[in-house]
Protein backbone atom coordinates (compact mmCIF):
# COMPACT_ATOMS: atom_id res chain seq x y z
CA UNK A 1 0.00 0.00 0.00
CA UNK A 2 2.37 2.73 -1.19
CA UNK A 3 0.86 6.18 -1.64
CA UNK A 4 -2.81 5.19 -1.43
CA UNK A 5 -5.17 5.56 1.50
CA UNK A 6 -5.27 2.20 3.30
CA UNK A 7 -7.14 0.62 6.17
CA UNK A 8 -4.59 1.88 8.68
CA UNK A 9 -5.29 5.51 7.77
CA UNK A 10 -8.98 5.09 8.41
CA UNK A 11 -8.28 3.40 11.73
CA UNK A 12 -6.02 6.24 12.83
CA UNK A 13 -8.61 8.86 11.92
CA UNK A 14 -11.28 6.91 13.79
CA UNK A 15 -9.05 6.50 16.85
CA UNK A 16 -8.34 10.26 16.85
CA UNK A 17 -12.04 11.11 16.54
CA UNK A 18 -12.89 8.66 19.32
CA UNK A 19 -10.28 10.18 21.63
CA UNK A 20 -11.53 13.69 20.84
CA UNK A 21 -15.07 12.60 21.64
CA UNK A 22 -14.12 11.11 25.01
CA UNK A 23 -11.99 14.14 25.90
CA UNK A 24 -14.85 16.39 24.80
CA UNK A 25 -17.08 14.81 27.44
CA UNK A 26 -14.58 15.06 30.28
CA UNK A 27 -12.73 18.29 29.53
CA UNK A 28 -15.77 20.30 28.44
CA UNK A 29 -16.55 22.91 31.10
CA UNK A 30 -19.28 24.92 29.40
CA UNK A 31 -22.35 23.45 27.87
CA UNK A 32 -24.26 20.17 27.81
CA UNK A 33 -24.99 20.53 24.09
CA UNK A 34 -21.25 20.18 23.51
CA UNK A 35 -21.42 16.83 25.31
CA UNK A 36 -24.11 15.67 22.86
CA UNK A 37 -21.83 16.66 20.01
CA UNK A 38 -18.94 14.74 21.60
CA UNK A 39 -21.15 11.63 21.85
CA UNK A 40 -21.98 11.94 18.15
CA UNK A 41 -18.27 12.21 17.43
CA UNK A 42 -17.65 8.91 19.24
CA UNK A 43 -20.39 7.16 17.28
CA UNK A 44 -19.08 8.55 13.98
CA UNK A 45 -15.60 7.29 14.84
CA UNK A 46 -17.10 3.84 15.34
CA UNK A 47 -18.87 4.11 11.98
CA UNK A 48 -15.64 4.97 10.18
CA UNK A 49 -14.05 1.92 11.79
CA UNK A 50 -16.93 -0.35 10.81
CA UNK A 51 -17.09 0.81 7.20
CA UNK A 52 -13.31 0.69 6.79
CA UNK A 53 -13.16 -2.86 8.14
CA UNK A 54 -16.14 -3.80 6.01
CA UNK A 55 -14.35 -2.63 2.88
CA UNK A 56 -11.07 -4.27 3.88
CA UNK A 57 -12.73 -7.59 4.71
CA UNK A 58 -15.00 -7.54 1.63
CA UNK A 59 -17.89 -8.26 4.02
CA UNK A 60 -21.16 -6.32 4.14
CA UNK A 61 -21.95 -6.86 7.84
CA UNK A 62 -19.90 -3.84 8.90
CA UNK A 63 -21.89 -1.50 6.68
CA UNK A 64 -25.19 -2.90 7.90
CA UNK A 65 -23.93 -2.39 11.45
CA UNK A 66 -23.07 1.22 10.62
CA UNK A 67 -26.66 1.79 9.47
CA UNK A 68 -27.95 0.45 12.78
CA UNK A 69 -25.55 2.69 14.69
CA UNK A 70 -26.76 5.73 12.74
CA UNK A 71 -30.40 4.91 13.45
CA UNK A 72 -29.89 4.30 17.15
CA UNK A 73 -27.78 7.47 17.40
CA UNK A 74 -30.71 9.47 16.04
CA UNK A 75 -33.02 8.05 18.70
CA UNK A 76 -30.40 8.64 21.36
CA UNK A 77 -30.03 12.31 20.40
CA UNK A 78 -33.80 12.80 20.51
CA UNK A 79 -33.99 11.40 24.03
CA UNK A 80 -30.91 13.35 25.12
CA UNK A 81 -32.39 16.63 23.88
CA UNK A 82 -35.70 15.87 25.60
CA UNK A 83 -33.91 15.28 28.91
CA UNK A 84 -31.94 18.52 28.44
CA UNK A 85 -35.22 20.40 27.92
CA UNK A 86 -36.70 19.21 31.25
CA UNK A 87 -33.35 19.83 32.93
CA UNK A 88 -33.40 23.41 31.62
CA UNK A 89 -37.01 23.95 32.73
CA UNK A 90 -36.10 22.87 36.24
CA UNK A 91 -33.17 25.19 36.81
CA UNK A 92 -32.99 27.67 33.93
CA UNK A 93 -29.50 26.75 32.77
CA UNK A 94 -27.71 23.93 30.97
CA UNK A 95 -24.25 24.86 32.13
CA UNK A 96 -21.98 21.99 33.19
CA UNK A 97 -20.62 24.13 36.04
CA UNK A 98 -24.02 24.54 37.66
CA UNK A 99 -23.58 22.80 40.99
CA UNK A 100 -25.02 19.34 41.36
CA UNK A 101 -28.09 18.76 43.55
CA UNK A 102 -26.59 15.53 44.82
CA UNK A 103 -23.41 14.94 46.74
CA UNK A 104 -21.36 12.03 48.01
CA UNK B 1 -35.57 -23.63 9.25
CA UNK B 2 -38.59 -21.64 8.22
CA UNK B 3 -39.49 -18.18 9.38
CA UNK B 4 -42.32 -19.27 11.70
CA UNK B 5 -39.99 -21.55 13.67
CA UNK B 6 -37.55 -18.66 14.07
CA UNK B 7 -40.28 -16.33 15.25
CA UNK B 8 -41.55 -18.92 17.73
CA UNK B 9 -38.20 -18.79 19.51
CA UNK B 10 -38.48 -15.03 19.94
CA UNK B 11 -42.06 -15.28 21.25
CA UNK B 12 -41.38 -13.60 24.64
CA UNK B 13 -39.91 -10.55 22.91
CA UNK B 14 -42.79 -10.46 20.44
CA UNK B 15 -45.33 -10.58 23.28
CA UNK B 16 -43.55 -7.74 25.09
CA UNK B 17 -43.03 -5.56 22.03
CA UNK B 18 -46.60 -5.92 20.72
CA UNK B 19 -48.01 -5.56 24.24
CA UNK B 20 -46.00 -2.38 24.78
CA UNK B 21 -47.21 -0.90 21.47
CA UNK B 22 -50.85 -1.72 22.21
CA UNK B 23 -50.59 -0.31 25.74
CA UNK B 24 -48.93 2.80 24.37
CA UNK B 25 -52.05 3.44 22.30
CA UNK B 26 -54.28 2.86 25.34
CA UNK B 27 -52.06 5.25 27.32
CA UNK B 28 -52.29 7.90 24.60
CA UNK B 29 -56.09 7.77 24.56
CA UNK B 30 -56.76 7.12 28.23
CA UNK B 31 -54.33 9.63 29.73
CA UNK B 32 -53.34 9.57 33.42
CA UNK B 33 -56.74 8.10 34.39
CA UNK B 34 -55.81 4.85 32.62
CA UNK B 35 -52.56 4.39 34.56
CA UNK B 36 -53.68 1.66 36.94
CA UNK B 37 -55.40 -0.33 34.19
CA UNK B 38 -52.32 -0.04 31.97
CA UNK B 39 -50.07 -1.04 34.88
CA UNK B 40 -51.96 -4.22 35.68
CA UNK B 41 -52.27 -5.10 31.98
CA UNK B 42 -48.50 -4.65 31.68
CA UNK B 43 -48.02 -7.13 34.55
CA UNK B 44 -50.28 -9.56 32.67
CA UNK B 45 -48.19 -9.04 29.52
CA UNK B 46 -45.03 -9.86 31.51
CA UNK B 47 -46.72 -13.00 32.84
CA UNK B 48 -47.66 -13.87 29.24
CA UNK B 49 -44.02 -13.46 28.20
CA UNK B 50 -43.06 -15.82 31.04
CA UNK B 51 -45.56 -18.39 29.77
CA UNK B 52 -44.20 -17.94 26.24
CA UNK B 53 -40.83 -19.03 27.63
CA UNK B 54 -42.09 -22.57 28.15
CA UNK B 55 -42.21 -23.23 24.39
CA UNK B 56 -39.33 -23.25 21.90
CA UNK B 57 -38.15 -19.95 23.41
CA UNK B 58 -36.33 -21.84 26.17
CA UNK B 59 -34.99 -24.80 24.24
CA UNK B 60 -35.11 -24.03 20.53
CA UNK B 61 -31.40 -23.33 20.08
CA UNK B 62 -30.14 -20.98 17.41
CA UNK B 63 -32.48 -18.75 15.43
CA UNK B 64 -32.13 -16.17 12.66
CA UNK B 65 -28.88 -17.53 11.19
CA UNK B 66 -27.19 -17.76 14.58
CA UNK B 67 -27.91 -14.19 15.69
CA UNK B 68 -30.37 -15.14 18.43
CA UNK B 69 -30.16 -17.99 20.91
CA UNK B 70 -33.14 -19.48 22.72
CA UNK B 71 -31.55 -21.63 25.42
CA UNK B 72 -31.99 -22.44 29.12
CA UNK B 73 -29.53 -19.73 30.14
CA UNK B 74 -31.52 -17.00 28.39
CA UNK B 75 -34.78 -18.42 29.76
CA UNK B 76 -33.53 -18.35 33.36
CA UNK B 77 -32.29 -14.77 33.04
CA UNK B 78 -35.57 -13.74 31.41
CA UNK B 79 -37.65 -15.17 34.24
CA UNK B 80 -35.64 -13.05 36.71
CA UNK B 81 -35.92 -9.97 34.49
CA UNK B 82 -39.67 -10.29 33.97
CA UNK B 83 -40.31 -10.87 37.67
CA UNK B 84 -38.26 -7.82 38.66
CA UNK B 85 -39.98 -5.70 36.00
CA UNK B 86 -43.42 -6.79 37.23
CA UNK B 87 -42.58 -5.85 40.83
CA UNK B 88 -41.25 -2.48 39.63
CA UNK B 89 -44.55 -1.83 37.87
CA UNK B 90 -46.70 -2.91 40.82
CA UNK B 91 -44.88 -0.72 43.33
CA UNK B 92 -45.03 2.44 41.22
CA UNK B 93 -48.60 3.84 41.01
CA UNK B 94 -49.04 4.64 44.73
CA UNK B 95 -45.64 6.31 44.86
CA UNK B 96 -46.23 8.49 41.80
CA UNK B 97 -49.73 9.35 42.99
CA UNK B 98 -48.41 10.75 46.27
CA UNK B 99 -45.45 12.76 44.91
CA UNK B 100 -45.73 16.51 44.48
CA UNK B 101 -47.22 17.31 41.08
CA UNK B 102 -48.91 13.91 40.71
CA UNK B 103 -46.62 12.03 38.34
CA UNK B 104 -49.02 9.14 37.84
CA UNK B 105 -48.61 8.58 34.11
CA UNK B 106 -49.42 5.49 32.00
CA UNK B 107 -46.12 5.74 30.07
CA UNK B 108 -44.25 4.27 33.04
CA UNK B 109 -45.36 0.61 32.61
CA UNK B 110 -44.98 0.91 28.83
CA UNK B 111 -41.36 2.05 29.19
CA UNK B 112 -40.66 -0.79 31.63
CA UNK B 113 -42.09 -3.28 29.10
CA UNK B 114 -39.88 -1.88 26.32
CA UNK B 115 -36.87 -2.00 28.60
CA UNK B 116 -37.67 -5.62 29.55
CA UNK B 117 -37.97 -6.47 25.85
CA UNK B 118 -34.50 -4.97 25.27
CA UNK B 119 -33.11 -6.98 28.16
CA UNK B 120 -34.61 -10.17 26.71
CA UNK B 121 -32.80 -9.46 23.45
CA UNK B 122 -29.57 -8.78 25.38
CA UNK B 123 -29.56 -12.11 27.20
CA UNK B 124 -30.48 -14.02 24.01
CA UNK B 125 -28.06 -12.23 21.70
CA UNK B 126 -25.44 -14.37 20.05
CA UNK B 127 -24.31 -11.70 17.62
CA UNK B 128 -22.63 -8.37 18.36
CA UNK B 129 -25.31 -6.50 16.40
CA UNK B 130 -28.13 -8.07 18.40
CA UNK B 131 -26.19 -7.32 21.59
CA UNK B 132 -25.98 -3.65 20.65
CA UNK B 133 -29.61 -3.29 19.59
CA UNK B 134 -30.89 -5.00 22.76
CA UNK B 135 -28.64 -2.93 24.98
CA UNK B 136 -29.77 0.31 23.39
CA UNK B 137 -33.46 -0.58 23.60
CA UNK B 138 -32.99 -1.24 27.30
CA UNK B 139 -30.89 1.89 27.87
CA UNK B 140 -33.01 4.37 25.93
CA UNK B 141 -36.10 3.38 27.90
CA UNK B 142 -34.07 3.58 31.13
CA UNK B 143 -32.86 7.14 30.41
CA UNK B 144 -36.46 8.30 30.15
CA UNK B 145 -37.46 6.40 33.30
CA UNK B 146 -34.66 8.03 35.33
CA UNK B 147 -35.99 11.51 34.52
CA UNK B 148 -39.62 10.47 34.88
CA UNK B 149 -40.53 13.03 37.59
CA UNK B 150 -40.27 16.06 35.37
CA UNK B 151 -40.75 18.75 38.00
CA UNK B 152 -38.09 17.29 40.30
CA UNK B 153 -34.67 18.76 39.45
CA UNK B 154 -32.92 15.77 41.03
CA UNK B 155 -34.77 13.39 38.71
CA UNK B 156 -33.85 15.46 35.66
CA UNK B 157 -30.24 15.58 36.79
CA UNK B 158 -30.22 11.81 37.32
CA UNK B 159 -31.62 11.30 33.82
CA UNK B 160 -29.05 13.62 32.30
CA UNK B 161 -26.10 12.00 34.07
CA UNK B 162 -27.34 8.52 33.20
CA UNK B 163 -27.82 9.55 29.58
CA UNK B 164 -24.39 11.15 29.11
CA UNK B 165 -22.43 8.38 30.82
CA UNK B 166 -24.63 5.66 29.31
CA UNK B 167 -24.06 7.03 25.82
CA UNK B 168 -20.33 7.18 26.52
CA UNK B 169 -20.40 3.53 27.63
CA UNK B 170 -22.32 2.54 24.49
CA UNK B 171 -19.67 4.37 22.46
CA UNK B 172 -16.85 2.51 24.21
CA UNK B 173 -18.66 -0.81 23.74
CA UNK B 174 -19.27 -0.05 20.05
CA UNK B 175 -15.66 0.88 19.48
CA UNK B 176 -14.70 -2.46 20.98
CA UNK B 177 -17.26 -4.22 18.79
CA UNK B 178 -15.86 -2.52 15.67
CA UNK B 179 -12.35 -3.72 16.57
CA UNK B 180 -13.56 -7.25 17.31
CA UNK B 181 -15.41 -7.29 13.99
CA UNK B 182 -12.41 -5.95 12.10
CA UNK B 183 -9.88 -8.36 13.56
CA UNK B 184 -12.07 -11.48 13.60
CA UNK B 185 -14.04 -10.80 10.42
CA UNK B 186 -17.43 -11.62 11.91
CA UNK B 187 -19.97 -10.43 14.45
CA UNK B 188 -21.38 -13.89 15.24
CA UNK B 189 -20.28 -15.11 18.67
CA UNK B 190 -19.35 -18.56 17.34
CA UNK B 191 -17.11 -17.19 14.61
CA UNK B 192 -15.60 -14.59 16.94
CA UNK B 193 -14.72 -17.42 19.35
CA UNK B 194 -13.18 -19.35 16.47
CA UNK B 195 -11.02 -16.36 15.54
CA UNK B 196 -9.90 -15.87 19.15
CA UNK B 197 -9.01 -19.56 19.34
CA UNK B 198 -7.06 -19.49 16.07
CA UNK B 199 -4.99 -16.35 16.66
CA UNK B 200 -2.06 -16.30 19.08
CA UNK B 201 -3.01 -13.70 21.68
CA UNK B 202 0.48 -12.37 22.25
CA UNK B 203 3.04 -10.61 20.14
CA UNK B 204 1.80 -9.64 16.71
CA UNK B 205 -0.33 -6.72 15.54
CA UNK B 206 -3.50 -8.76 15.12
CA UNK B 207 -3.26 -9.91 18.74
CA UNK B 208 -3.15 -6.30 19.91
CA UNK B 209 -6.28 -5.50 17.91
CA UNK B 210 -8.12 -8.52 19.33
CA UNK B 211 -7.13 -7.65 22.89
CA UNK B 212 -8.09 -3.98 22.50
CA UNK B 213 -11.47 -5.07 21.23
CA UNK B 214 -11.91 -7.39 24.20
CA UNK B 215 -10.92 -4.69 26.70
CA UNK B 216 -13.27 -2.09 25.18
CA UNK B 217 -16.19 -4.54 25.08
CA UNK B 218 -15.68 -5.49 28.72
CA UNK B 219 -15.36 -1.82 29.71
CA UNK B 220 -18.72 -1.08 28.10
CA UNK B 221 -20.35 -4.06 29.79
CA UNK B 222 -18.80 -3.15 33.17
CA UNK B 223 -20.53 0.21 32.91
CA UNK B 224 -23.89 -1.41 32.33
CA UNK B 225 -23.49 -3.69 35.36
CA UNK B 226 -21.96 -0.74 37.32
CA UNK B 227 -18.74 -2.52 38.21
CA UNK B 228 -15.76 -0.45 39.37
CA UNK B 229 -14.07 1.47 37.66
CA UNK B 230 -17.20 2.29 35.62
CA UNK B 231 -19.54 2.76 38.57
CA UNK B 232 -19.39 6.55 38.97
CA UNK B 233 -22.90 7.16 37.60
CA UNK B 234 -24.59 4.73 40.00
CA UNK B 235 -24.93 6.71 43.27
CA UNK B 236 -26.19 9.88 41.60
CA UNK B 237 -28.65 8.09 39.34
CA UNK B 238 -29.95 5.86 42.13
CA UNK B 239 -30.45 8.83 44.44
CA UNK B 240 -32.07 11.14 41.90
CA UNK B 241 -34.34 8.70 40.08
CA UNK B 242 -37.83 8.04 41.51
CA UNK B 243 -37.67 5.17 44.04
CA UNK B 244 -39.62 2.55 41.98
CA UNK B 245 -37.31 3.32 39.03
CA UNK B 246 -34.26 2.95 41.28
CA UNK B 247 -35.58 -0.42 42.43
CA UNK B 248 -35.95 -1.39 38.78
CA UNK B 249 -32.40 -0.21 37.89
CA UNK B 250 -30.95 -2.15 40.80
CA UNK B 251 -32.62 -5.42 39.76
CA UNK B 252 -33.58 -6.25 36.16
CA UNK B 253 -30.91 -4.39 34.14
CA UNK B 254 -28.22 -5.78 36.47
CA UNK B 255 -29.35 -9.34 35.75
CA UNK B 256 -29.45 -8.59 32.03
CA UNK B 257 -26.01 -6.96 31.98
CA UNK B 258 -24.51 -9.76 34.06
CA UNK B 259 -26.07 -12.47 31.87
CA UNK B 260 -24.88 -10.65 28.75
CA UNK B 261 -21.39 -10.34 30.22
CA UNK B 262 -21.34 -14.06 31.00
CA UNK B 263 -22.49 -14.98 27.51
CA UNK B 264 -19.95 -12.71 25.81
CA UNK B 265 -17.17 -13.97 28.06
CA UNK B 266 -18.00 -17.66 27.62
CA UNK B 267 -19.43 -17.89 24.10
CA UNK B 268 -17.69 -15.15 22.15
CA UNK B 269 -14.41 -14.83 24.01
CA UNK B 270 -14.10 -18.19 25.72
CA UNK B 271 -10.73 -18.96 24.08
CA UNK B 272 -9.36 -15.67 25.49
CA UNK B 273 -10.22 -16.86 28.99
CA UNK B 274 -6.86 -15.95 30.53
CA UNK B 275 -7.11 -12.43 29.16
CA UNK B 276 -10.60 -11.52 30.34
CA UNK B 277 -10.16 -13.28 33.66
CA UNK B 278 -7.66 -10.59 34.73
CA UNK B 279 -10.19 -7.87 33.92
CA UNK B 280 -13.01 -9.65 35.73
CA UNK B 281 -10.91 -10.34 38.85
CA UNK B 282 -9.83 -6.70 39.04
CA UNK B 283 -13.40 -5.43 38.54
CA UNK B 284 -14.70 -7.90 41.15
CA UNK B 285 -12.25 -6.99 43.90
CA UNK B 286 -12.39 -3.25 43.16
CA UNK B 287 -16.21 -3.33 43.20
CA UNK B 288 -16.38 -5.19 46.49
CA UNK B 289 -13.87 -2.87 48.15
CA UNK B 290 -15.27 0.41 46.83
CA UNK B 291 -18.87 -0.64 47.37
CA UNK B 292 -18.06 -1.44 51.00
CA UNK B 293 -15.85 1.52 51.87
CA UNK B 294 -17.74 4.30 50.07
CA UNK B 295 -21.07 3.22 51.58
CA UNK B 296 -19.91 3.81 55.13
CA UNK B 297 -20.36 7.58 55.20
CA UNK B 298 -23.68 7.75 53.33
CA UNK B 299 -26.71 9.50 54.86
CA UNK B 300 -29.19 8.73 52.07
CA UNK B 301 -30.64 5.21 52.01
CA UNK B 302 -30.94 5.11 48.20
CA UNK B 303 -27.32 6.15 47.84
CA UNK B 304 -26.32 3.49 50.33
CA UNK B 305 -28.23 0.85 48.37
CA UNK B 306 -26.44 2.07 45.22
CA UNK B 307 -23.08 1.28 46.81
CA UNK B 308 -24.55 -1.98 48.06
CA UNK B 309 -25.45 -2.90 44.47
CA UNK B 310 -21.88 -2.10 43.32
CA UNK B 311 -20.61 -4.32 46.13
CA UNK B 312 -22.91 -7.20 45.15
CA UNK B 313 -21.96 -7.02 41.47
CA UNK B 314 -18.39 -7.55 42.62
CA UNK B 315 -19.36 -10.80 44.38
CA UNK B 316 -21.28 -12.03 41.34
CA UNK B 317 -18.23 -11.33 39.14
CA UNK B 318 -16.15 -13.67 41.32
CA UNK B 319 -18.30 -16.52 39.98
CA UNK B 320 -17.62 -15.37 36.42
CA UNK B 321 -13.88 -15.21 37.13
CA UNK B 322 -13.99 -18.94 37.89
CA UNK B 323 -15.11 -19.41 34.29
CA UNK B 324 -16.42 -22.96 34.85
CA UNK B 325 -20.05 -24.14 34.37
CA UNK B 326 -20.34 -24.19 38.18
CA UNK B 327 -19.03 -20.61 38.26
CA UNK B 328 -21.61 -19.44 35.74
CA UNK B 329 -24.34 -21.29 37.66
CA UNK B 330 -23.23 -19.53 40.85
CA UNK B 331 -23.45 -16.14 39.09
CA UNK B 332 -27.05 -16.84 38.13
CA UNK B 333 -27.85 -18.13 41.64
CA UNK B 334 -26.34 -14.97 43.07
CA UNK B 335 -28.36 -12.71 40.80
CA UNK B 336 -31.59 -14.60 41.58
CA UNK B 337 -31.15 -14.17 45.33
CA UNK B 338 -29.78 -10.64 44.92
CA UNK B 339 -32.84 -9.28 43.12
CA UNK B 340 -35.13 -10.59 45.88
CA UNK B 341 -33.05 -8.86 48.57
CA UNK B 342 -32.72 -5.64 46.58
CA UNK B 343 -36.36 -5.36 45.53
CA UNK B 344 -37.35 -6.08 49.14
CA UNK B 345 -35.08 -3.28 50.36
CA UNK B 346 -36.49 -0.81 47.86
CA UNK B 347 -40.05 -1.79 48.76
CA UNK B 348 -39.18 -0.87 52.35
CA UNK B 349 -37.65 2.43 51.15
CA UNK B 350 -40.98 3.13 49.42
CA UNK B 351 -42.69 2.87 52.81
CA UNK B 352 -40.42 5.60 54.20
CA UNK B 353 -42.57 8.72 53.97
CA UNK B 354 -43.88 11.43 56.27
CA UNK B 355 -47.49 11.97 57.34
CA UNK B 356 -48.25 13.88 54.10
CA UNK B 357 -46.97 11.00 51.99
CA UNK B 358 -43.80 12.76 50.81
CA UNK B 359 -40.82 10.40 50.55
CA UNK B 360 -38.13 10.54 53.27
CA UNK B 361 -34.73 9.16 52.31
CA UNK B 362 -32.38 9.78 55.23
CA UNK B 363 -31.04 6.84 57.21
CA UNK B 364 -31.51 8.89 60.40
CA UNK B 365 -35.29 8.82 59.87
CA UNK B 366 -35.18 5.03 60.36
CA UNK B 367 -34.31 5.53 64.04
CA UNK B 368 -36.65 3.68 66.37
CA UNK B 369 -38.53 2.01 63.53
CA UNK B 370 -38.58 -1.20 65.58
CA UNK B 371 -41.00 0.48 68.00
CA UNK B 372 -43.29 2.32 65.54
CA UNK B 373 -43.38 -0.34 62.77
CA UNK B 374 -41.94 -3.61 64.14
CA UNK B 375 -42.86 -5.68 61.08
CA UNK B 376 -41.24 -3.26 58.63
CA UNK B 377 -38.15 -2.98 60.81
CA UNK B 378 -37.83 -6.77 61.04
CA UNK B 379 -38.16 -7.11 57.25
CA UNK B 380 -35.51 -4.44 56.55
CA UNK B 381 -33.22 -5.98 59.17
CA UNK B 382 -33.56 -9.33 57.39
CA UNK B 383 -32.75 -7.79 54.00
CA UNK B 384 -29.70 -6.05 55.46
CA UNK B 385 -28.41 -9.18 57.23
CA UNK B 386 -29.02 -11.12 54.04
CA UNK B 387 -27.19 -8.57 51.86
CA UNK B 388 -24.30 -8.76 54.32
CA UNK B 389 -24.30 -12.55 53.85
CA UNK B 390 -24.92 -13.53 57.46
CA UNK B 391 -25.59 -17.29 57.71
CA UNK B 392 -29.14 -18.18 58.62
CA UNK B 393 -30.44 -16.02 55.76
CA UNK B 394 -30.51 -16.87 52.06
CA UNK B 395 -27.98 -14.18 51.09
CA UNK B 396 -25.34 -16.35 52.73
CA UNK B 397 -25.97 -19.16 50.26
CA UNK B 398 -25.49 -16.73 47.34
CA UNK B 399 -22.04 -15.74 48.59
CA UNK B 400 -21.23 -19.36 49.50
CA UNK B 401 -22.01 -20.46 45.92
CA UNK B 402 -19.71 -17.93 44.23
CA UNK B 403 -16.83 -18.49 46.66
CA UNK B 404 -17.22 -22.26 46.37
CA UNK B 405 -17.01 -21.97 42.57
CA UNK B 406 -13.92 -19.75 42.86
CA UNK B 407 -12.19 -22.23 45.21
CA UNK B 408 -13.10 -25.17 42.95
CA UNK B 409 -11.48 -23.30 40.05
CA UNK B 410 -8.31 -22.85 42.12
CA UNK B 411 -8.71 -19.14 42.72
CA UNK B 412 -7.84 -19.30 46.43
CA UNK B 413 -6.38 -15.77 46.79
CA UNK B 414 -9.46 -14.26 45.13
CA UNK B 415 -11.81 -16.11 47.48
CA UNK B 416 -9.80 -15.22 50.59
CA UNK B 417 -9.57 -11.51 49.71
CA UNK B 418 -13.25 -11.43 48.74
CA UNK B 419 -14.39 -12.96 52.02
CA UNK B 420 -12.17 -10.59 54.02
CA UNK B 421 -13.63 -7.59 52.21
CA UNK B 422 -17.20 -8.79 52.71
CA UNK B 423 -16.60 -8.23 56.43
CA UNK B 424 -16.04 -4.52 55.74
CA UNK B 425 -19.34 -4.47 53.87
CA UNK B 426 -21.19 -5.96 56.84
CA UNK B 427 -20.42 -2.83 58.85
CA UNK B 428 -22.75 -0.46 57.02
CA UNK B 429 -25.57 -2.99 56.71
CA UNK B 430 -25.43 -3.52 60.47
CA UNK B 431 -25.40 0.25 61.03
CA UNK B 432 -28.91 0.41 59.57
CA UNK B 433 -30.08 -2.39 61.85
CA UNK B 434 -28.53 -0.57 64.82
CA UNK B 435 -30.30 2.68 63.83
CA UNK B 436 -33.65 0.93 63.66
CA UNK B 437 -33.35 -1.03 66.89
CA UNK B 438 -31.19 0.98 69.29
CA UNK B 439 -31.49 4.69 68.40
CA UNK B 440 -33.96 7.15 69.93
CA UNK B 441 -37.16 7.15 67.81
CA UNK B 442 -37.46 9.75 65.05
CA UNK B 443 -40.79 11.01 63.65
CA UNK B 444 -42.88 7.95 62.68
CA UNK B 445 -43.73 7.25 59.05
CA UNK B 446 -47.16 7.56 57.48
CA UNK B 447 -49.39 4.54 56.93
CA UNK B 448 -48.06 1.71 54.73
CA UNK B 449 -49.52 0.21 51.53
CA UNK B 450 -51.24 -3.18 51.46
CA UNK B 451 -49.89 -4.52 48.13
CA UNK B 452 -46.34 -3.38 48.84
CA UNK B 453 -46.58 -4.83 52.35
CA UNK B 454 -47.55 -8.19 50.86
CA UNK B 455 -44.59 -8.08 48.44
CA UNK B 456 -42.23 -7.25 51.32
CA UNK B 457 -43.58 -10.26 53.22
CA UNK B 458 -43.05 -12.55 50.20
CA UNK B 459 -39.47 -11.29 49.74
CA UNK B 460 -38.79 -11.73 53.46
CA UNK B 461 -40.05 -15.33 53.39
CA UNK B 462 -37.84 -16.17 50.38
CA UNK B 463 -34.83 -14.61 52.13
CA UNK B 464 -35.56 -16.39 55.43
CA UNK B 465 -34.06 -19.83 56.17
CA UNK B 466 -37.17 -21.25 54.44
CA UNK B 467 -35.48 -20.15 51.22
CA UNK B 468 -33.00 -23.01 51.63
CA UNK B 469 -35.79 -25.33 50.54
CA UNK B 470 -35.40 -23.76 47.09
CA UNK B 471 -31.74 -24.73 46.78
CA UNK B 472 -32.18 -28.11 44.99
CA UNK B 473 -34.48 -26.58 42.37
CA UNK B 474 -32.29 -23.48 42.02
CA UNK B 475 -29.12 -25.54 41.67
CA UNK B 476 -30.61 -27.82 39.03
CA UNK B 477 -32.02 -24.90 37.08
CA UNK B 478 -28.87 -22.73 37.15
CA UNK B 479 -26.64 -25.69 36.25
CA UNK B 480 -28.86 -26.51 33.29
CA UNK B 481 -28.69 -22.84 32.30
CA UNK B 482 -24.90 -22.73 32.64
CA UNK B 483 -24.36 -25.99 30.76
CA UNK B 484 -26.31 -24.63 27.79
CA UNK B 485 -23.47 -22.09 27.33
CA UNK B 486 -20.54 -24.51 27.32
Amino acid sequence: MTGGVGLIHYLVVAALLFTMGVLGIFLNRKNIIVILMAIELILLAVNINLVAFSAALQDLVGQVFAMFVLTVAAGESAIGLAIIVIFFRGRGSISVDDPSRMKG
Amino acid sequence: MDYAANLAMTLPELVLALGAIALMLVAAWGGPAATRAVSWTAVVVLAGACIALTGPASSGGSAFYGMYRADAFAAFAKVLIYAAAAVSIIMAPDFFKRTAGDNLRPEYPVLILLSACGMGIMVSASDLLMLYVGLELQSLAAYVLASFMRQDTRSAEAGLKYFVLGALASGILLYGISLVYGFTGSTLFDEVAGAYAAAPLTGNGKAIGLLFGLVFVFAGLAFKMSAVPFHMWTPDVYEGAPTPVTGFFASAPKVAAMALGVRVAVEAMGPAHDQWRQIVIFAALASILLGAVAAIGQQNIKRLLAYSSINNVGFALIGLAAGTPEGVASVMTYMAIYIVMTLGSFLVVLQMRDEDGQPVETIASLAGLSRSRPGLAAALAMFMFSLAGIPPLFGFYAKFAVFYAAVEAGLFPLAVVGIAMSVIGAYYYLRIVKTMYFDEPAAPYGRGDAVEGGLIAVAAVIISPLGYLLIPALTAWTLAAANSLF
